[in-house]
């Protein structure tokens, strides 16, 4: 059973979406999909463990060796991002079941459960399997799910916001598929590890960077790296609130898994530099993603769509820890995914409070809040505080690192930048926190209540874990060193 | 008990005491019963750590590692004779001021009490941490507590004038505190590998010239609380805070924050010996000189008493942050000295505005013809105060202003002696007229005549803070023993 | 140069033509079109990477030792299969956006959404 622990990570969430298919209700459908999370989690954890402690786990699919099979490899990277997404997927899911009655007809709720554990599996298959091709089919099943489940959002807008991402997300994918199509045809093999040991022979090869170039943009276009970013506000801010908690917190993380597994994997961190300065590129655009979408989110009057621009420059963060390229840096990506999972996950959930109660989550909707959703909105200010980086939250474990990483690279630009991207966090963050606290209430709100038990009980565990891992870092900081040490060794 | 329980129970008791207080938010009797009993349970806890460590013992022995944030970077509290000090300052005027905000919050109907009481305990907690902070780390972590902590406080009364000064006082904490004092702590911790608060300090011969000057530039403006200009701009946006806060919090716990953060980082990160070798130190002594004189200048053209008070606070606090900077080991002293004297004279003066607000509404410094016959004893006090600004004995002032001009006299240095000599100048000039007004001028015949002394409990605070400016001039000698010990070569 | 590689050639080319029309065209159904065409071009580049040059259909037979390689058919059909689900997604998505608005002329939906 525990040898089958790869691929069942994959398959259970994968089998439970037919499954709840046959669940007529939507309470039952959410009860039989919360247990199946929990059990996807206790997976991961237990991945986790073996992983720490025997190294790299490899599972054949249906008995066939490596590089002509699929293998299904989990190391410490993605056993520690399979622990992230699933982490979230499970508390928001647990937190889903009356923010979802009051957004979905009843009759739709089974289905939204349906897409919710593909939209999981795919997300898992992405990081689990250890082949090139099978990373493309997951990519597809997580996204096509995510299509469906943007416009089930009430908002019509909803539909064009899923319609826009479905072209964005098909090129990307088909970006990705060209990129492995040119490594097939380079190198006869879809097995990531065997890339690794066979691309440097082919190092210098223009097929190589194009193939690179290829993977590169069609998984930028996923994690909505600025510019590429357009999709993403419209598609956050109109679909279910619950589908937005869901996607902030995992679906780019897994983008950005992707993008360190191509470049440091399977490539190899040093590959690019003579030809493309890559890092450079990760590094101009991370800023840039970071002051333009925070200035962005300054000006925005839906809160979820300002959130949604907080995401986009806080992927920027993770990009600019890669374009530093030391251990440290990379280990201040990780360490960010971790961390802006918790953050976004507690905000997301909190909103999704708010659009349960008040219908919508406008200036005009939060004002007075702190008085009659007291909890719900100290949700928001412990988890906005952790994205603007105040000591004792997560946000500055992550604004440590990556400080830290530029100044012993001499990045010396990059201080000042990051630093100031922070503060633009903390002017929409306070736009918010004076509004809940400090504005009368509008006509109409005062009788409202605090959150329903669900909603606040995962809200309140999320933003528990922002605190408690800025205080307490020895698990996501040991998890991402290891991960990185396996990166970078598999580069040098 | 054990001192270092009694360590950590300083921390544990305000945080404590918030709890209760929010718990406790329906009863107001007993709320503010649960205030009081904190703050006295948290005196004698300080003193309790005082006694444990006596005058000549070693501070490494109250160290206490809390637990392991990052690799290398430990949350851990000590106790040396400066955080007694500045322990001792906050806490205790903590119980003074509970007593006072009780008479001022209740005469004055306002409203979300709970929230302010609450909300000061925490900031209490902060406090406490800066103090007894080991390291670096875990001082701006308190200090940020502090910050975020007295926003409510500030932006109480919740209208938008309320609301604008509370967002420039978060703001410019914010923004300096991440933009410059993180920055400058990440970049000692890369050089120096530590951020442990060490005697004789920690950058020595792990950074030189211009860098070590861009640093100390960096820790300079990057602790906001110290309100060095152009920083200082949030004091005077705090003044819209309930007068309490501006007494306890903007006169002692977070401005005293500010600068007691300064100390450390000059005494155990720089140390006195490496920083002298420091380039260009000498501007960080000018920068302060400058924000002395200007802020006294400013301070006479207010109208406003509150707004007088927190400019005549900024060029306080440039006197502790140059006497700091200077290097010598008796400007050390008069640092320290000042840091208690300036507390208790201005938490005095903020009393004393607050009563007068409480008594008769007044704001401004032009209505207070006369106002010395109908509020002696608050008048009085605020004479004490007022003199002690100047300097003048026998005030707590004058000891520290001794100390100062005896170490500049060490350093040799005209301009400082210039500098203490234009603002004793300065702030004879802004505080005599008040007193002149309160007492030798008749009273205007409009506006609200009939009124006295403010409540009792506001009275017996403003006494009491003013004795205890007195009490420094006659009984700092201990003071100076006991805080000798940190500063090499003091003669 | 040009006969040798036609294959790709045509790929780029049916490919530049299919993201050309997904970024000019303003009605969704024909976006939809460019966007399977440049999809198709991609099977197309798989399929004609599979042929080994005098090799026969990859179906076991006595006497034949060279073979066009399978896989890649293989995997083509896999992303065949996808560019179907998403085709099917998409249409029924454009679906309702006609009876949520009334149009799918992307300017006349931009318009809608700016009145309300």
């Amino acid at each position: 059973m525990l040898s089958h622990l790869p691929i069942l990570q994959v398959i259970i969430p994968l089998l439970a979406a037919p499954a709840c298919l046959l669940l007529d209700r939507g309470r039952i459908a959410w009860a039989f999909s919360c247990a199946v999370a929990i059990v996807s989690l206790a997976i991961s954890l237990s991945l986790l463990h073996q992983v720490s402690g025997a190294g790299p786990l490899s599972y054949e699919l249906g008995g066939w060796d490596a590089p002509w099979g699929i293998e299904y490899r989990i190391d410490l990277l993605s056993a520690y991002v399979l622990l992230v997404v699933n982490g979230v997927a499970t508390l928001v899911l647990v937190a889903a079941r009356s923010s979802v009655a009051a957004e979905i007809d009843e009759a739709k709720q089974p289905l939204f459960y349906v897409l919710y554990m593909l939209c999981l599996a795919g997300l898992l298959g992405i990081i689990a399997t250890g082949d090139i091709f099978n990373v493309f089919v997951f990519l597809e099943i997580s996204s096509l799910a995510t299509y469906a489940l943007i416009a089930l959002g009430r908002d019509r807008r909803a539909l064009w916001a899923a319609y826009q991402y479905l072209i964005v997300g098909t090129i990307g994918a088909t970006f990705i598929l060209v990129g492995i199509g040119f490594l097939y045809s380079l190198t006869g093999t879809l097995n990531m590890a065997d890339l690794a040991q066979r691309l440097p022979a082919l190092a210098e090869s223009a097929s190589v960077y194009a193939a690179f170039a290829f993977l590169v943009v069609g998984v930028c276009l996923k994690l909505a790296l600025f510019p590429l970013h357009l999709w993403l506000p419209n598609a956050y801010a109109y679909a279910p609130s619950i589908v937005t908690a869901f996607l902030a917190a995992t679906a780019t993380k897994v983008a950005v898994y992707l993008l360190l597994r191509f470049h440091f994997s399977v490539f190899g961190a040093s590959f690019t530099d003579p030809v493309l300065p890559l890092e450079g590129i990760f590094l101009v655009l991370g800023i840039a993603g970071v002051f333009v979408a925070s200035i962005v989110a300054i000006f925005e009057d839906n809160i979820k769509r300002l959130f949604a621009y907080s995401s986009v420059a806080q992927i920027g963060y993770m990009v600019i820890g890669m374009g530093i390229g030391s251990a440290t840096g990379v280990q201040a990506t990780l360490l960010h995914l971790f961390n802006h999972a918790l953050m976004k996950g507690a905000l997301f959930l909190a909103l999704a409070a708010v659009v349960y109660r008040l219908g919508g989550a406008n200036f005009s909707h939060i004002r007075g809040l702190g008085r009659t959703m007291p909890l719900t909105m100290a949700a928001i200010v412990v988890a906005g505080l952790s994205l603007v980086g105040v000591p004792g939250t997560v946000g500055f474990i992550t604004k440590w690192y990556l400080v830290m990483a530029a100044i012993n690279g001499s990045h010396w630009l990059l201080v000042p930048a990051i630093l100031l991207g922070s503060l633009l966090a903390l002017v929409y963050v306070w736009r918010i926190v004076e509004a809940a606290y400090f504005s009368e209430p509008v006509a109409g709100t005062e009788t409202c209540r605090e959150a329903p038990l669900g909603l606040l009980l995962a809200m309140w565990l999320l933003v528990i874990a922002n605190v408690y891992f800025g205080l307490d870092t020895r698990l996501p900081v040991a998890a991402s060193d290891g991960a990185v040490r396996l990166l970078m060794g598999g580069a040098g | 008990m054990n001192a270092q329980l009694a360590l950590q129970l300083t921390l544990v008791a305000p945080l404590a005491g918030a709890l209760l207080i929010a718990l406790t938010g329906k009863w107001p009797n007993l709320r503010e019963s649960v205030t009081l009993a904190t703050s006295v349970l948290l005196f004698a806890l300080v003193l309790q750590v005082f006694a444990a460590m006596g005058v000549n013992h070693d501070p490494r022995e109250l160290h206490i590692d809390l637990f392991e944030l990052l690799p290398g970077i430990t949350i851990a509290l000590h106790s040396e004779p400066l955080s007694i000090l500045f322990a001792m300052v906050a806490s205790g005027l903590w119980i003074v001021t509970s007593v006072y905000s009780i008479g001022y919050m209740r005469t004055n109907n306002e409203k979300h009490q709970t929230r302010f009481y609450t909300c000061f305990a925490v900031a209490i907690f902060g406090a406490m941490g800066v103090a007894f902070a080991a390291n670096l780390f875990t001082l701006f972590l308190f200090y940020e507590v502090l910050t975020l902590s007295t926003y409510p406080l500030v932006a109480h009364k919740g209208d938008d004038n309320a609301r604008r000064g509370a967002r420039i006082y978060l703001g410019v904490l914010l923004a300096t505190s991440i933009g410059l004092f993180l920055p400058a702590m990440i970049w000692t911790y890369a050089v120096a590998g530590t951020l442990d608060f060490r005697p004789g300090g920690i950058l020595d011969g792990n950074i030189a010239g211009a860098a070590a000057t861009g640093l100390l530039m960096l820790y300079l403006f990057g602790i906001g609380k110290a309100a060095v200009m152009p920083v200082h701009k949030w004091l005077p946006a705090a003044m819209v805070a309930p007068t309490p806060v501006s007494a306890l919090l903007h006169a002692v716990a977070v401005v005293k924050a500010g600068v007691f953060t300064m100390a450390k980082v000059v005494i155990y990160i720089f140390g006195l010996d490496f920083l002298a070798d420091v380039p260009n130190e000498m501007w960080a002594v000018y920068i302060a000189g400058f924000t002395i004189v200007s802020a006294s200048v400013v301070a006479l053209r207010q109208t406003n008493i509150k707004r007088m008070l927190a400019y005549s606070t900024v060029s306080q606090l440039s006197y502790i942050v140059m006497a700091v900077v200077v290097l010598t080991p008796y400007s050390e002293m008069g640092a320290i000295i000042h840091i208690v004297a300036h507390a208790v004279a201005k938490i005095t003066l903020f009393f004393a505005a607050g009563a007068i607000y409480v008594a008769s509404k007044k704001t401004e410094i032009a209505q207070l013809d006369g106002i010395g016959y109908r509020m002696p004893i608050t008048m009085a006090a605020f004479t004490v105060a007022a003199l002690s600004m100047i300097g003048v004995p026998p005030t707590g002032g004058f000891v520290s202003k001794w100390y100062m001009i005896a170490g500049a006299f060490q350093l040799d240095s005209y301009f400082v002696l210039a500098v203490l000599a234009t603002s004793t100048a300065l702030n004879a000039a802004y505080f005599l007229p008040i007193v002149f007004r309160a007492f030798f001028r008749k009273e205007a015949g409009d506006g609200n005549l009939d009124h006295g002394e403010a409540p009792v409990p506001m009275v017996a605070a403003i006494c009491v803070t003013a004795v205890l400016t007195l009490l420094v001039f006659f009984f700092n000698g201990p003071l100076v023993d006991f805080e000798q010990t940190i500063i090499g070569g003091f003669q | 140069m040009v006969t040798d590689f036609y294959n790709y050639w045509i790929v780029i080319a049916l490919m530049m033509i299919g993201f050309f029309i997904v970024i000019v065209q303003g009605n969704l159904v024909k976006k939809l079109i460019g966007l399977n065409i440049f999809q198709t071009s991609v099977f197309i580049f798989y399929i004609s990477i599979a042929k080994v040059e005098g090799g026969t259909a990859p179906i076991l037979t006595e006497g034949v030792v060279l073979y066009s390689n399978p896989l890649p058919h293989v995997l083509i059909l896999t992303a065949i299969v996808v560019g179907i689900a998403t085709m099917a997604l998409a249409l029924s998505l454009v679906v309702r956006i006609h009876k949520a608005y009334g149009t799918i002329e992307e300017e006349e939906l931009q318009e809608r959404d700016h009145e309300c």
